[in-house]
């Protein structure tokens, strides 16, 4: 039984901010989300009773730490339903997607090959790639959207053919949350003989993903968007995709042996990707947020989220002065204007009156022309948020005014 | 000038009035004129402010681009109270405008109608707006001075 006011007792900030005047209601989880006690009590138990290094096996405490650490592995391979070695601990989404983009992309892609991706794209998934076809020579084009920023199957079939090599999207838009078939796109990706690369920052946290039974490639997420520390993220990668791709960082922990000749040996996938000390910290923390999102299950959580988001918008959508831009969006994303008054000021209000929202381009700057405005404001639902703090929300917005906007600076 | 101080009303008015018709609000092609591009790390605002100086005076200030409210209004008000003023004029005007944007004592006089953001302030995150383009125009007589 889904009871989100027990949930949300398991939310130190959400307490706190039950109590706040005026009440806080976090609705930027786009951007991250709270963390549960049991996320905060495992950062602070490493602290507290292991605080050493892994992979420095000589004494028992580092031993349990390698172990614990090297469990969050299986726990994150069983959660996208993978094998663990396939599993490569980032410090985020971004690390993530830059480690395919120079690691694999960069050492395969030739002049004149395409690399195919769409405008809804976060800059993450973006800039790395005009980086390697600057390097490269491969050349880069862009899905069709309609304007709610939807991909449909009609065209990316139409915009797929033989020069493509690498497809990367977004399996949710952190703009528009426009979801895209990822296992019908991933088979005529293979069918081209092209790989495709999924961003999965949006995705992850709020819907069951299935890399294997998808079939795709190479898949990256952030933890902190998914209630774990931040300085966490991973690259999911088909091992045999890891084994010929190259790290693009070298150090501790990534080489089996090296010589003065400079002859050296990197380790098997995952680790020849993890140079350095990991945020440990942060992938313990990664294991208590899956706990916690398995023991809720996302069959509750996707249809608690897509509720708020629906009774939101039917009631957004009696505003004349409200612009919607995804109405029809299956997930917890609310993108909108305010017509006449700016983003940054709509932000400032409702902040005035508690509620976080985030405003401007969310980071997909090619985005503009596809919804033919430069900036939205964001309404990001995770399912700790009530229908009473969605109230809070429209009520802000029901009789919102250029005046009041500006009356905050007096 | 006091007294309007303690009116919001008025201060208010005065907002309304250069955002939702802002002064100088184009662009122009022009060699002579100096020219800065203001992108926060908001990422939000992104303005364009170019001023053309001469004989040691601001001859004119524009600017365009998309903006929050306080963007729009405080340039809009920042060149009409710039134009016509000699370098060191401007340089002491942008100065109170600062101090009082950081609550500090300030001249009302010199700043005219920008006193209708003597409270920004106290709004940490609208600072930057509320001096995106004073800092332009900052950068615009700077290049002026290091061309001479």
């Amino acid at each position: 039984m889904f009871e989100v006011g027990k949930i949300r007792q398991d939310f130190p900030f959400l307490m706190k901010a039950e109590q706040a005047d005026p009440q806080l209601v976090y609705l930027d989880n786009a951007a991250t989300t709270l963390k549960p006690q049991s996320v905060i009590d495992a950062v602070v138990r490493y602290y507290t009773e292991s605080s050493v290094n892994i992979h420095r096996g000589d004494y028992a405490l580092s031993y349990e730490v390698s172990n614990a650490y090297e469990g969050v592995r299986k726990t994150v391979a069983k959660f996208i339903q993978c094998e663990p070695n396939e599993v490569v601990f980032t410090s985020g989404a971004s690390a993530a997607l830059n480690l395919v983009a120079y690691g694999y992309a960069e050492k395969v892609l030739k002049q004149e090959d395409v690399i195919l991706m769409s405008e809804a794209e976060h800059a993450s998934n973006v800039l790395p790639w005009f980086r390697v076809a600057e390097k490269t020579g491969a050349k880069i084009e862009y899905l069709p959207l309609d304007e709610e920023g939807v991909l449909t199957l009609e065209g990316f079939k139409e915009a797929l053919h033989d020069k493509v090599k690498i497809v990367t999207l977004a399996h949710i838009s952190n703009v528009l949350g426009a979801v895209v078939p990822i296992k019908e796109i991933t088979a005529l990706t293979h069918q081209k003989g092209a790989i495709i690369v999924v961003d999965g920052a949006q995705s992850v946290p709020h819907t069951k993903t299935f890399v294997k039974d998808w079939d795709v490639d190479f898949l990256a997420f952030a933890g902190h968007k998914m209630l774990s520390p931040t300085g966490v993220g991973v690259l999911y990668g088909k091992f045999e995709l890891l084994q010929q791709m190259d790290p693009f960082l070298l150090g501790g922990g990534s080489n089996a042996r090296f010589d003065k000749n400079g002859h050296v040996v990197l380790k098997n996938p995952p680790f020849k990707f993890e140079a350095g000390t990991p945020a440990i910290e942060g992938v313990l923390g990664l294991d208590a947020a899956i706990c916690y999102i398995e023991a809720l299950g996302f069959e509750a959580i996707e249809q608690h989220e897509l509720e708020l988001k629906h009774y939101t918008v039917e009631k957004l959508k009696q505003f004349k002065h409200i612009k919607l831009y995804n109405e029809k969006s299956q997930s917890g994303i609310i993108a909108f204007n305010v017509i006449g008054i700016p983003t940054q000021d709509v932000a400032a209000y409702l902040s005035s009156l508690g509620v976080m929202v985030r405003a401007g381009n969310h980071c997909a700057k090619l985005l503009s022309e596809i919804i033919h405005t430069q900036e939205t404001v964001r309404a990001s639902i995770n399912f700790y948020n009530t229908k009473a703090e969605m109230d809070i929300f429209i009520d802000a917005l029901k009789d919102i005014t250029l005046e009041k906007c500006i009356d905050l600076i007096f | 000038m006091s007294d309007l101080l303690k009116d919001p009303l008025i201060l208010r008015q005065i907002i309304m009035d250069h955002y939702e018709y802002p002064r100088n609000h184009h662009l122009v092609e022009d060699e002579t004129y100096h020219k800065a591009h203001m992108a926060s790390e908001s990422c939000i605002d992104d303005i364009t402010v170019m001023a053309k100086i001469e004989n040691n005076v601001i001859q004119d200030v524009c600017f365009d681009g998309i903006a929050c409210t306080i963007s729009t209004a405080s340039t809009s008000i920042m060149s009409e109270l710039l134009i016509g003023k000699t370098l060191e004029e401007a340089t002491e005007i942008i100065s109170e405008y600062y101090k009082m944007v950081e609550l500090l004592p300030y001249d009302e006089e010199m700043l005219q109608e920008a006193v209708a953001f003597h409270q920004v302030g106290k709004q940490a995150n609208r600072i930057k707006c509320a001096t995106i383009g004073f800092k332009a125009i900052e950068t615009c007589i700077k290049e002026h001075k290091h061309d001479q």
